[in-house]
């Protein structure tokens, strides 16, 4: 199905933010649209995405490889994030990485065998007070967990595992 | 004192439309928009003091004055990025007092006469990019927002714009290219966005806790407002306190409030009771600060700050006790500069990639002192050689570690 027929209200309400001749500027958030659900961008959606923009495939490329959000890749259906920097690491972050890595049996970076999890560090995400924490990029979009542990952590994996499959 | 920015910590659900017109919502707006020259609001917010709370500290009114009433449209931008690792104000504004933000946008449009305003939202902050949504629908369906505003001939409309996860974005002519549709790259500067910014139109580009202070600077006045923080800061700051204290979080002061005020009183001092080591007072980019006393009876103001050495920047404090030694914290703030580097100027790119290798070449005590001699002089070199700060911000606790912490630094 095309971005088109899936999502035409919201491919219009996005044209409606920016000046007429401006439609480049909707490719931020028609490439937004397009994760939704399977979490990644396909040839499919970038050649359409650059129709509906006016501007060439390899423009629309460009952006999805700029910006660490968009991926072009297939992962685990949650991407779990965990901010590993400065403010987050002086509170634990690294270990808390490090034992949920362990816990899941996977490396940073790497997904569990079933396809749900994939575990990453990522960069500051504005959230230093509440370290340790994460967000999960998944199927509806992006959401923060904050002051972390390990078992909480783990249970929310739990839980997304029934609701995801 | 009552907060002024974090009122949700005052007055429940000020985040709902009819306890913020309650609590004298919408008045400033009002009076803008019904009983003041755009100029006027300029003026006011000029000799308020007001400055900029991105970072750069730049006063507001002198911004908005830039704006050329010869070419047309002219838009406003509000800068909700925040990426600077230790900062988190912004966000807690956005979820808990998201209307006076708003009316800071529209009178901000008002006065440099934008009937457009866009809040650029880094791409993580997708929930509060919907409540934001919400919330400006809910002041379309009052009349706060759209056509013939309070029955004047201004009308103004604001959207939403998602990033995707950059840093550099932040920076407000990178900003500009991302609502474009293209990469995140800084522009040549001059000419400033307040000449040529969005599509290559008068652009005003304000931080969110800058246009959170202007409704009320309009309703109490320019004179109320000097009358808070410094001679030269006037009013309050959000500090953002984290790392290794024990109540880290959002801290509205005045400022001149000084760093052993805001670290012992109000964030309850250093995690496990060690010694204080450092402290970083604007984040990643921050210059390093050794725990003297001179540094912590420093009043936190621009002018203050500076003269030790740093920047208060977004006044993001970070707090390092003695558990940890400087080439882990260069470790990590170089990574952070290395991965956030946009790619566009040589010195940023290649030398973010360098440091980091031979910041690894020290933690892994491999001929500590050339490699820091190495370090030290790469990071010089980068110095003022790059067209956005981001370069040099990468350079600066690399500097200051080295020559404030030598000891860690020793063979």
């Amino acid at each position: 199905m095309t971005l088109r027929e899936k999502y035409p209200e919201q491919i219009q309400k996005i044209f409606a933010k920016y000046p007429p001749e401006r439609k480049q500027s909707a490719v931020m958030p028609l490439l937004h649209l397009a994760q939704l659900g399977k979490g990644f961008i396909d040839r499919h959606d970038m050649l359409e995405i650059a129709e509906l923009c006016g501007i060439t495939e390899t423009d629309v490329a460009e952006i999805v490889g700029f910006y660490t959000l968009y991926h072009d890749k297939p992962e685990g259906k949650l991407r779990i994030q965990v901010c590993t920097d400065i403010a987050c690491a002086l509170r634990g972050a690294d270990q808390f990485l490090a034992q949920l890595c362990e816990r899941l049996g996977i490396q940073p970076g790497e997904t569990t065998p079933d396809g749900l999890v994939t575990v990453e560090a990522v960069m500051c995400l504005a959230a230093c007070n509440k370290a340790p924490m994460f967000q999960v990029q998944g199927p509806d979009g992006i959401s923060y967990h904050e002051n972390m542990t390990v078992e909480k952590a783990l249970e929310f994996i739990e839980t997304a595992r029934k609701e995801v499959k | 004192m009552a907060h002024l920015l974090l009122r949700h910590r005052d007055i429940p659900d000020i985040s709902g439309l009819d306890v913020y017109r309650k609590n004298g919502g919408f008045s400033a707006l009002e009076k803008a928009v019904t009983s003041m020259q755009p100029q006027e609001v300029i003026e006011v917010v000029k000799a308020s003091g007001l400055r900029g709370r991105g970072g750069a500290g730049f006063p507001t009114g002198v911004k908005w004055g830039f704006v050329p009433n010869t070419i047309w449209p002219h838009y406003v931008v509000a800068n909700a990025d925040e990426s600077e690792p230790g900062t988190f104000k912004d966000r807690e504004i956005m979820e808990g007092n998201p209307f006076q933000f708003l009316e800071g946008i529209a009178i901000a449009a008002y006065a440099v006469q934008a009937q457009t305003a866009y809040i650029y939202l880094r791409g993580e902050f997708w929930q509060i990019a919907a409540w934001l949504d919400a919330k400006i629908a809910e002041m379309e369906q009052a009349g706060f927002l759209g056509d013939h505003l309070f029955g004047t001939n201004y009308s103004l409309r604001i959207y939403t714009h998602l990033g995707a996860g950059a840093y550099i974005c932040g920076e407000e002519t990178a900003l500009l290219e991302s609502i474009e549709g293209k990469r995140g790259q800084p522009r040549i500067r001059p000419p400033f966005p307040a000449v040529y910014g969005l599509y290559g139109k008068p652009t005003v580009v304000n931080n969110v806790e800058t246009l959170t202070n202007v409704p009320l600077i309009i309703e109490k006045g320019a004179d109320w407002y000097k009358s808070l923080g410094t001679v030269d800061s006037a009013g309050v700051k959000i500090f953002s306190l984290s790392g290794h204290v024990k109540k880290p979080g959002n801290y509205e002061l005045p400022f001149g409030t000084t760093f052993r005020e805001l670290i012992y009183n109000y964030g309850g001092g250093i995690l496990d009771d060690r010694p204080l080591k450092a402290i970083m007072p604007a984040g990643a980019s921050s210059a390093l600060l050794p725990a003297e006393d001179k540094v912590l009876d420093t009043p936190m103001d621009y002018a203050s700050v500076k003269a030790l050495g740093a920047d208060l920047g977004s006044a993001s404090v970070i707090v390092i006790n003695d558990s940890v030694s400087m080439d882990w914290i260069l470790n990590k703030t170089i990574h952070f500069f290395k991965h956030e580097s946009c790619g566009k100027c040589t010195p940023c790119r290649d030398g973010t990639y360098w440091m980091f290798h031979i910041i690894e070449r020290i933690r892994h005590r491999e001929e500590v002192e050339a490699n820091t001699k190495l370090l030290y002089a790469v990071a010089k070199q980068m110095q003022n050689k790059c067209l956005c700060p981001l370069g040099e911000f990468s350079t600066m606790a690399v500097t200051t570690a080295i020559e404030r912490f030598p000891q860690d630094f020793a063979e």
